[in-house]
This record gives structure tokens, sequence and C-alpha cells, in this order.
């Protein structure tokens, strides 16, 4: 996780930034426009909220209240602890069930599992369906945004992959390019054994399990095959339809500035007695990884968390260098707090200062994380683990000592000012500093004019 | 002990609550299940036939009214006529009996397979704060007609259109009881914006929604 080394690359690559320009106009301005159309919006975000947190502070029991329902509707459930646990559940599942083809919907969890690729190790057929995922897919690279998947690339490249992958004439028009990912894909629906989904919520007073698409895939792949498998994160719960309602008003807004998706499916259940469709087997899998580390803690706010994407669509840093400079699943400012406290603070030490903290992310948030609040107290973790750069570690302290000493530091400010004037230029700008490089290469640093607001004080105060 | 204990006692753990729920928890939760409350809702004009329309439009669905359902063959077949889409398609069963044939149709009564490129659908209730078409699953009721097929005609009672989904449970509940295997919450034609943000009608599903409103 090198965040910082992989900017430089992200802010220069000018096919990224044109793609990523487009993204800020449709699911920023999107946002905006659709919260418009809930004359009561600030009520209802609080409630989205509330019901949020209503589910963690009973958690266990909301997922053993699932459980039951689920069950009686004839759905196995399955508890995975880690993703390792959730990859060697859904081989043993296509094993039981003699699967050989799968299909699959966008499903950020199975990302984290690196599900796709243990599957194919175990000898499986495994085919993304969302037209992002499946891009992604035949170009063999992670997704770049947890709703828009493929909003690194631009059109250009896509007709070039489909035109090599599909060896096919190369088509140009983006409706002409749905047309034939849809054709390529439609023989894998009616061919595949199961379908493996995620889902957005999961409801405990009916046991079921809801996604959220726009495309249909996601409707195909949990009616057509005679398996499905949904795969979940145990936050995931929701107590009742009602609740689930409320969240639905705010995730398609804040995802893609659309007032609903096209289809939101809630599936219980495999087929019933009589039905012409849908599975004979449904399995739901309830994933830990990591989740149950935020219970009780600092970051428990962090579970909150309902995917829309709307942090990273705000954020400043993600806008200017994209998804992929994150380094794992989940980018922006969510992701900046989920790597660290999933996989380990040591092993993403960038990412909590991968923010401005301009508080765009809580502003932006459906559910009201405070992620600057949460990114901070990262960041105080990382002091005092001591996985700051030594320069840093040594930098603050410095400073830390300093500013403990009223006369010391008001002589050292003095100096300082004084010295910053004088390596200005004409115009009271600074190009060039040492140590302050980061800075000063893209641009000038203004410089104090002279003295210090303590100097000027005391003097405006002798006057009076 | 078993992934399911392990997760369970670490939630308990961490919120510092005793190894297994007490009955005051459980009964909380059952509770609250129970009487399932309702939390604020946008506000949305007493006239929901109007708002539904409106919306409906606004996702890209097309909307006509005809006085009854004899009418629906011929404003089918008109449908499909000016549009040059073919005469053959799919329905539910509860529309067999209508006179297909005298307006030129070839209709079958059955769940839509792959090659059916207009399938024929009712709709448990409509929701009118959203233009959304609420299906659910059953016997009678095959998800994949209004899926697969191209074109997806759904027929709606105008006093089945409800206020918001919160109305659509409470329709479920009373109506049928338990959830169905699958409901199915439909706004407009299958689209995708994943090239570009470039929104395309027409991505797995159907390309065209055309909702006829019945008295």
């Amino acid at each position: 996780m090198h965040f910082k080394a992989r900017v430089g690359a992200k802010l220069a690559d000018v096919k990224l930034q044109t793609a990523l320009k487009k993204l800020q106009g449709n699911f920023v301005k999107g946002r905006a426009d659709r919260i418009t159309e809930l004359d009561n919006f600030p009520e209802i975000r609080d409630a989205a909220a509330a019901i949020r947190d209503r589910a963690l502070a009973n958690l266990d029991v909301y997922l053993d209240t699932f459980e039951r329902n689920a069950k009686a509707r004839g759905t196995v459930v399955h508890w995975a602890e880690t993703h390792d646990d959730v990859n060697r559940i859904v081989r043993e599942i296509a094993a039981q069930h003699g699967v050989r083809k799968i299909i699959k919907s966008k499903s950020m969890v199975t990302e984290e599992c690196g599900l796709n690729d243990a599957l194919i190790g175990a000898g499986l057929e495994v085919v993304e369906t969302d037209l992002g995922e499946y891009i992604l897919q035949l170009a063999q690279e992670p997704p770049s945004h947890i709703v828009a998947p493929v909003v690194h690339k631009t059109r250009d490249e896509v007709s070039d992959l489909f035109a090599e992958k599909h060896n096919a004439p190369r088509l140009t028009e983006i409706a002409a390019l749905c047309r034939e990912a849809r054709e390529k894909l439609r023989p894998h629906f009616l061919s595949a054994h199961m379908g493996v989904s995620g889902a957005n919520f999961i409801i405990a007073e009916t046991g079921s399990s809801l996604i959220v698409t726009n495309e249909g895939n996601g409707r195909l792949v949990t009616t057509l095959p005679r398996v499905h498998v949904a795969i979940t994160g145990i936050e995931k719960v929701v107590p009742t339809l009602e609740d689930v309602t409320t969240l639905l008003r705010l995730l398609p807004r804040h995802g893609t500035g659309q007032s609903i998706t096209n289809y939101i499916s809630v599936t219980t259940g495999p087929r019933r007695d009589g039905d012409s469709d849908g599975p004979e087997h449904f399995h739901v899998i309830l994933v830990d990884a990591g989740r149950t580390k935020l219970i009780g803690g600092d970051m428990q706010e962090m579970l909150r968390c309902i995917r829309c994407g709307a942090c990273m669509n705000h954020c400043p840093v993600y806008q200017s260098v994209g998804g992929h400079a994150y380094g794992w699943v989940y980018p922006g400012p969510m992701g900046s707090v989920l790597t660290p406290t999933y996989v380990g603070l040591q092993n993403a030490v960038d990412l909590p200062n991968a923010a401005t903290l301009c508080g765009q992310c809580h502003v932006a948030c459906p559910v009201k994380i405070p992620l600057p609040e949460l990114l901070r107290k990262l960041r105080e973790q990382q002091f005092e683990r001591k996985l700051k750069p030594w320069h840093e570690m040594f930098a603050l302290r410095a400073w830390g000592w300093l500013a403990q000493q009223p006369r010391l530091y008001a002589m050292a400010m003095r100096v300082q000012a004084r010295v910053l004037k004088s390596a200005a230029d004409e115009r009271g700008m600074i190009r060039s500093l040492p140590f302050a490089s980061g800075w000063t290469d893209r641009r000038d640093l203004p410089a104090p004019e002279g003295r210090t607001f303590r100097e000027m004080y005391a003097e405006e105060r002798s006057k009076a | 002990m078993s992934a399911r204990a392990n997760i369970l006692a670490r939630i308990r753990t961490r919120q510092g609550k005793a190894v297994s729920p007490r009955n005051a928890e459980r009964e909380l939760v059952a509770q609250f299940i129970a009487a399932h409350p309702q939390s604020p809702r946008p506000h949305v004009d007493a006239d929901l036939v109007a708002r539904f329309r409106d919306r409906a439009l606004n996702l890209a669905t097309s909307v006509e009214d005809i006085a009854s359902l004899q009418e629906l063959p011929a404003a089918i077949a008109r449908y499909l006529g000016e549009r040059q889409l073919p005469n053959t398609a799919v329905c539910w069963p509860e529309f067999a009996r209508l006179d297909w044939a005298a307006q030129g149709l070839q209709v079958e009564a059955r769940a839509a397979r792959d090659s059916d490129l207009v399938g024929i659908t009712g709709a448990f209730c409509a929701i009118a704060e959203t233009g959304t078409l609420m299906m659910c699953s059953g016997k009678d009721t095959p998800a994949v007609n209004s899926l697969l097929p191209e074109t997806h005609i759904a027929v709606v009672s105008c006093s089945r259109i409800v206020t918001g989904m919160e109305d659509g449970w409470d329709l479920l509940r009373r109506d049928i009881g338990s959830m169905p295997r699958a409901v199915n919450f439909i706004s407009g034609p299958s689209r995708t914006a994943d090239i570009e943000q470039t929104v395309t009608l027409g991505a797995h599903g159907p390309y065209r929604v055309h909702v006829l409103l019945m008295p």
C-alpha cells in the first residue's frame, strides 16, 4: 500500500484525468439534484443513521433473527470468519451442487476475498456480468470505484478491449458496445449453474437479501442459475422492510444521482412449490473478515457505511488520483478508514493521510459517518504506534517541545517570519523552500509579511 | 467453536456484553420487528396517478391509459405495430383468455424464455413516489417475463397505485402474508452508465418498459 508512490503516475495519466472529470459532474451534481426531491432530507438522513446504529447496537441478535427467518424459508446460512473461509465455502457449495460455470453480479466483498481467482484456481469458470466488472475481467484489472468500477477507462479503451478480446469489428458508439456485451453475456446467463451476488442489505424481519442494480444482471444472476449464493458483510443487516426503505431513499441518490435504481431485488429463499423460475438452492454467506474489529471501538461508526461511494465522488484527493492509487479494494475516504482497519494500519500507513480533511465526505455521507474524525483518529494511532516516518515523528516532537516554551517559541517564530520574508520574490511569494519541495514544486508559498501576529498584537495593545 | 459462535462472541465481547444475549435483548429486537415503525417519509402529492405517471415518464417508462382489460390486446397491438416490434409475446396466465388473435397477436401464457421478445405482465402494485412497479414472483407471476424479453409491457390498475414503498410492504403483508421468493421493484428499462457515465438504455434486461394504466 504505497499511496504516495502511485500518486505521481495517476496525476500524469491524461486518460485517467479525463475520465475522473466526468465523475465529478455526473455523480456530485446528480446527488445534489436528487436530494432536493426529498422535502425533509435532513430528517430522512438522521433516520438512516439511526437505523444503522440500531442494527449495530444489537448486531448479534439481529443476525441471529435474520438467520432464523432465512432458514425458515429454506435458505442455507453460512458464517465466514476470514476471506479464505468465504472462498472455501463457495468452492464447497459449487462442488456440492456439481457446478462448473458461475456468473457473478457486482460484489465488493468478493473483491476483498479475491474470490474469482480462488474459484478459477479450483477449475471453475467465472464470468462477471456487470458491464463495468466484465470490462475489468477482460482487462484483468481491479475496480477503481465501488459503484462505477470502470470509471478510470475511456470509451476508446473499451472499444479496443472488446475488439481484441471478442475478436470482432471495433465498435465506437457506447450503445453498440453495451449491445455487444449483452449479446456476449446472455449465453452465459442461460448456461451457468450458479449465480454469485453480494447484498446491499439483509433484512432480519424476513430473512431476505436485497440488491440494487441498474443493468438487470443482478436479477438474472439471482433468478436463472439453479444455485444462488449471496455473500455479504455481517454489518449489512437491517431490522425491517421499513428500515431498508428509508435507506433505499438515500443509497441511489448518493451513489449514482438516481431517485431509485432500475431494479431493487429482494430475494427470500429458493423457488417455492409450483414456481416456474428461481434457483433451487439459495445460500447466504455472512462475512466477518475484520468487521468485528471495528465494533465497540473508535471506528464503529464506519460500520454504518452503505457503500454508496458519495465520499469518494466528493473527495478532492479521489477526484485527482482515482481509486487505484489507494492500493486495496476500497478507495476514497471510506477506503482510507476501512483499509487500515481491515488489513492493519502498518500495511496502509499513507492512507489516513490521503485526505485533506476538507469535510466534504462527512457532508455527503447519507448515514453521517464522521470520516474526517475517523481519519484523524487513525493519524493519532499512527503517531502512538510510531508508524510515521522518523523525520515526521522527530519534527512533531520537536515542535511539541518548542510550543511548550513560550519565550523560545516567540523568538523562533520571529526569526522564521523574517527569514521567510527575505526569501520572497517581488510578488511576495516563495518559489522553493528546503524540506518543503512537496509544496513548492507545484505552487508558490505566500511569504509572511515579516512580523508575527504576537508582535503586532502587542504593538496595537501598547498604542491603546 | 464454530465460525458462527466465534463471530457472535466477538461482537458481544467487544460491546462489553455477556456471552449470550439476555431475554430482554431478544425481546427488544422482536418487539421492534413486530412494530416495524416507519421513519420520516418525503411529501408526495395526493394525486397518486399523476405522480406515478410523471415519475415513470422521467425514468423512460412509457405510460398509456386504457378504459378496461378488454382494450388491452388492441392497445398492445398498436404499441408494438408503431414501433415495428414483433407480434408474438408471452404473458402471465391472468391474461391468457383475452382475445389476442383478433388483434393479430400470438400470445402464449407461460414463463419467458431467452428467445421471447415481448413479455406481458401485471404488477403487484405500483409506487407513486418513484414511478416504480412492484412485482412479486409466484406460480402465476413468473419474474422472468419482465426480465428476459427486450420489451416489457405491464398492466397496472390505478387502484393499486400506492404512495411509497412502505405502503407496498403493507399491502404485501395484507394480501400475501409472507415474503414471496422474489420481490422486484422495476423503475424503467434496464440501463447502464458504466462507460463514461453515459446512460444507455437496455443493458441486460428490457430495452423498453410500457405501462398500461387501467381504472
